[in-house]
């Protein structure tokens, strides 16, 4: 192994989804921004425990990839419990802003450009 | 609140946009990313069964020992409704599946070179050129030093005269600020340049 970008470890993380290696819906990327419902739908069913921190991780909006480092999982299996819970109504999910070539969107540009000059 | 609106509470969630920190192994990429981030960079691990393969029966994995691939990752809170990720992408040229997947929807990338080694980011400037994906070059001068101009390094890679070439310290934040801004730039500078020929920047949103 060249050294820092592998390891090994155990693919135990899909237990949590039933065996289930991919997602049922295509909603969700790395910087799609996942937000509990709140408050929950009547009659939802129950979340199981690894659903429930998410929820809590979520109260405030927060990135897919920023959920997975914080639950130490990996994306895919978060990605899959986070289908679950978007069909169960206990999550909204925002895809991350549409980038182009074609139309580069200088509106957007601008932004980035003044929030990194504050930095 | 009982029967209020649910949007009422649910809180707006902001727009996000990512850049990519590309380069070879060793480079300096973690270390851009922490220098400007506002939180520590945060990394996740993904099988490389269930990433880089098409492996539709996972019966009996949870018992094998499987190859991961760490992605790091920072964040940069550009204003209330607008958040930049930056992601470290995994160095090794094996791992060019996962770049694909990373580079969709990405503003664009810097390729950070060792300024001592500079083939081992070869295969990422290659990436993003072939798939006009747009790039700065920072050239990290580990111990501060730059042996050479910008221009020896844009010569000697070739680079066309849009690509902007930086000298940097990934342990600096305002040297990862100002390349970050260089590409941004780059970025707006491109946009306006396609406007001027009449053929882009149509905003039908
Ligand atoms: N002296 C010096 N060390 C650096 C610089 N940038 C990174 N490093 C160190 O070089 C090593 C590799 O950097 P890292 O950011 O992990 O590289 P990555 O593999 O591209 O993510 C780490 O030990 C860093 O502390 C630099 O500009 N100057
Ligand atoms: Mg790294």
């Amino acid at each position: 192994m060249s050294g820092g970008d592998t390891g090994g470890r155990l693919v135990r993380p899909f237990t949590l989804t039933g065996g289930r290696t991919r997602p049922s819906r295509a909603d969700f990327t790395l910087i799609t921004t996942v937000t509990a419902v709140d408050p929950p739908p009547e009659r939802a069913p129950r979340p199981q425990p690894e659903q429930l921190r998410i929820l809590r991780m979520c109260a405030e909006p927060v990135a897919v990839a920023e959920l997975a480092a914080r639950l130490d999982l990996p994306v895919s299996v978060v990605v899959i419990l986070l289908c679950d819970l978007l069909e169960a109504g206990r999550i909204t999910a925002r895809a991350p802003r549409p980038v182009t070539r074609t139309t580069p969107d200088l509106d957007l540009l601008e932004k980035v450009r003044d929030g990194l000059g504050r930095l | 609140m009982a029967g209020s609106d649910r949007a009422a509470r649910t809180p707006t969630a902001p727009d996000t946009v990512k850049i990519l920190i590309a380069g070879g192994f060793g480079v300096g990429k973690t270390t851009m990313v922490g220098s400007v981030s506002e939180i520590a960079p945060l990394r996740t691990e993904e099988p490389l069964t269930v990433a880089g393969l098409d492996v539709d029966d996972l019966a009996g994995i949870e018992e094998k020992r499987a190859t991961t691939v760490a992605l790091d990752f920072g964040r940069i809170t550009i204003g209330p409704d607008l958040v930049l990720y930056l992601f470290g992408t995994p160095g090794q040229q094996r791992f060019w599946f996962m770049w694909d997947d990373l580079a969709v929807g990405a503003l664009g990338a810097v390729v950070l070179l060792d300024v001592r080694r500079p083939r081992a980011s070869f295969a990422a400037l290659d990436f993003f050129e072939r798939r006009g994906i747009p790039f700065v070059v920072g050239v990290n001068g580990f111990f501060g030093r730059h042996p050479y101009p910008p221009e020896r390094i844009r010569d000697a890679l070739a680079l066309p005269e849009d690509v902007q070439v930086l000298l940097c310290d990934a342990r600096e934040r305002g040297s990862c600020r100002d390349v970050l801004l260089a590409l941004i730039d780059q970025l707006i500078a491109a946009a306006v340049r396609d406007d001027g020929t009449g053929r882009l920047t149509r905003r039908t949103r």
